[in-house]
């Protein structure tokens, strides 16, 4: 009798502690001792973390310019729109520190770490932060960005399709030639952790290119040290006499072991169009809020499709027009027509001191395909 | 494997016994059926063991043995092996191929710049009716058929089943055939003359109401070929804003771009590795 009365009291007891132990994992004390935001970084922290439970409602709640912000513009900020990264994307966790406080206004960074289909991509914002009472409420930037109105935009740009050999037909017909690409420049850098080799390709073709460039190191024996591909440090899609930068990494790996490098550009006759157009406007090397060298601008989607997810790569070159770096950066928005969007890609601090000139080539992915 | 094995162990079987004979023809052409003369009496078993394949069938030892056209597609050696109740007999012929009729034609490459010399390489493949490689010298016509100019043809003489001519692509561009013949075959094959590298690119600029439209001259190679539409072209423009690059497709023989600017602006183009002239525009110029 005692032991059919013990299991059940044991089997709930033990539920109740799982429960309390989550409820003090998954942080809901801190929210709980953040409800009431006595101070700036609280009211951020707490509004943060409503957004990552994707409380939305309450975090929205929180703002001190409701009246100004539009609730959905405020959730597409962290969810993403029109197919941008953010759709395929969580906010996984934040760093909140202040920058200037005072008795009744403070003006908090935020650096969102989001953990996206295509990896890690942070965000910095700067929030300002205000009194109401006992209690401190986010004011939320309102969205300026222009809005483009209905309209037809007409499109003309070319398409290429490909008709290649049919499985029935006999041996000797013809199919068509891979496109003809060549490695216009190949650098090797020793970087404190890895070896990398950066460069530029060009589509020598007339028509569309898939592009990947691999390498391989050889030791003085000519024997295989490492091989690797550029990945998505390239623009895989080149169209006719396109110029892509890459960039192949090889972590752990140092340059007085390698005697040789054996290049390899690989292309293949894929169907294409010569839309979308982007143009980078705007493009300078600053330092970001953070101190850190980057390059940064603007991306421009002159057509009428949406691009999804631009993928901005960077080649940097010296004095002497060599490439000594590159770097790349997914943004978080969607490029609507005509509608500018901001970007910045890193670049090292030792780097930076011999850049002399820079290009930009953006890539896109389409997750609406 | 199992009917080599059998072939096999026949050969060994008629190399041991010889009551029976058989006398095949020592050549026989591929596609064309033969009759094989037998001695001996009795009810036999006739194989025919070839490159590509092994028959068997009861035959009466004396009689002529008729051998179908279909058994003797494939051009290579043969063994007809006859097995009485007195032993076996065999005996080997070879089947040639047939009269050149069919042609595998391999042009290489599909695209071409123009004026390449001996960029082109056209290698045919001589085969008979049945896909038999003719080993033997025969006469190969190839021939270029461009679009607008007259027919050129040359002979060359297949070495080894294989004949081939390299050539060079023409001034101009455009698709141009090339064919080759033997025989009441003859393959047609396209190549793309595509026009080459720009040359002289020049762009210039002007005022639109918001921004500078800046677009080239039509582009064209040193030959005077219009270079593809779909071929990138790469403005850059530095100004006070900063620097701006934007990759634009050649449509309808120019590419052209609109940009805004402040203050002074360079604006340099690109096309692949070609470089082309430089603008300086200033405020309202």
């Amino acid at each position: 009798m005692v032991m059919k009365r013990g299991l059940p009291i044991l089997l709930a007891a033990l539920t109740a502690a799982l429960i309390v132990i989550a409820w003090f994992q998954s942080g809901a004390i801190g929210r709980r001792e953040m409800r009431s935001a006595s101070t700036p970084d609280q009211a951020v922290r707490l509004m943060l973390s409503q957004i990552q439970g994707h409380n939305f409602d309450a975090a929205y709640a929180r703002l001190a310019n409701k009246s100004d912000v539009d609730k959905n513009t405020f959730v597409r900020e962290f969810n993403g729109s029109y197919g941008s990264l953010l759709t395929i994307a969580s906010l996984e966790s934040f760093d909140v520190w202040g920058l200037h406080t005072t008795d009744q206004e403070a003006t908090m960074r935020a650096k969102l770490h989001y953990s996206t289909g295509v990896g890690p991509l942070d965000d910095i914002r700067d929030l300002k932060v205000e009194r109401a009472g006992d209690t401190w409420k986010v004011f939320w930037p309102v969205d300026r960005a222009a809005k483009l109105p209905p309209q037809v935009i007409p499109v003309n740009y070319l398409r290429w399709d490909i008709i290649s050999r049919g499985s029935g037909d006999d041996w000797g017909v013809q199919n068509v030639d891979s496109p003809q690409v060549r490695i216009l420049s190949m650098n090797a850098i020793q970087r404190p952790d890895s070896v990398v080799l950066v460069g530029e390709v060009v589509n020598e073709d007339s028509v569309p290119a898939y592009v990947n460039v691999g390498a391989t190191l050889l030791d003085p024996n000519e024997k295989e040290l490492a091989q690797e591909s550029s990945f998505d440090k390239i623009a895989h899609t080149l169209l006719p006499r396109q110029v892509s930068p890459y960039r192949i990494d090889f972590p752990g790996m140092r340059l007085d072991k390698i005697k040789s490098v054996r290049m390899d550009a690989k292309a293949l006759l894929i169907a294409a169009s010569a839309d979308p157009v982007i143009e980078v406007n705007q493009q300078k090397l600053e330092n970001d809020p953070l101190g850190k060298k980057v390059l940064s601008g603007e991306l421009t989607n002159q057509s009428g499709q949406i691009v999804n997810i631009p993928h901005v790569i960077a080649a940097y070159y010296d004095s002497n027009g060599k490439v000594i770096w590159v770097s790349d950066g997914y943004v978080a928005q969607a490029l609507l027509p005509q509608v500018p969007v901001p970007f910045a890609v890193d670049l090292p601090p030792d780097i930076a001191k011999n850049v002399q000139t820079y290009r930009v080539v953006v890539n896109h992915y389409d997750t609406t395909s | 494997m199992r009917t080599l094995t059998t072939g096999f162990a026949l050969l060994l079987a008629a190399l041991g016994a010889s009551a029976s004979e058989i006398h095949p023809p020592a050549q026989a052409t591929a596609g064309t059926a033969i009759t094989i003369a037998t001695s001996g009496s009795g009810s036999a078993s006739f194989y025919l063991i070839g490159p590509a394949s092994a028959s068997k069938r009861q035959v009466q030892a004396g009689s002529d043995i008729s051998v179908d056209s279909e058994q003797l597609e494939h051009a290579g050696r043969y063994t007809a092996i006859l097995c009485a109740s007195d032993g076996c007999a065999s005996a080997s012929f070879v089947v040639n191929p047939a009269a050149p009729n069919r042609l595998s034609f391999l042009v290489h490459p599909s695209r071409v710049p123009v004026d390449s010399p001996n960029r082109i390489s056209a290698v045919a493949f001589v085969f008979d009716n049945f896909h038999n490689l003719v080993l033997q010298p025969e006469s190969v016509t190839f021939s270029i058929l461009p679009k607008d100019g007259k027919e050129v043809s040359a002979r060359r003489n297949s070495e080894n089943g294989v004949a081939w001519v390299r050539l060079s692509s023409a001034r101009k561009e455009g698709a141009t055939r090339l064919g080759t013949a033997i025989g009441h075959a003859n393959e047609i094959r396209v190549v793309q003359q595509v026009a080459a590298d720009a040359c002289n690119l020049r762009i210039r600029a002007s005022r639109t109401k918001r921004d500078l439209l800046v677009e080239t001259d039509p582009v064209r190679d040193c030959s005077g070929n219009s270079v593809p539409d779909g071929t990138v072209v790469s403005f850059t423009k530095v100004d006070g804003a900063g620097k701006t690059t934007v990759d634009v497709p050649i449509k309808r023989g120019v590419a052209k771009v609109e940009m805004p600017v402040e203050g002074r602006a360079r604006i340099t183009v690109a096309s692949g590795v070609v470089t082309g002239n430089e603008l300086e525009v200033a405020g309202a110029q």
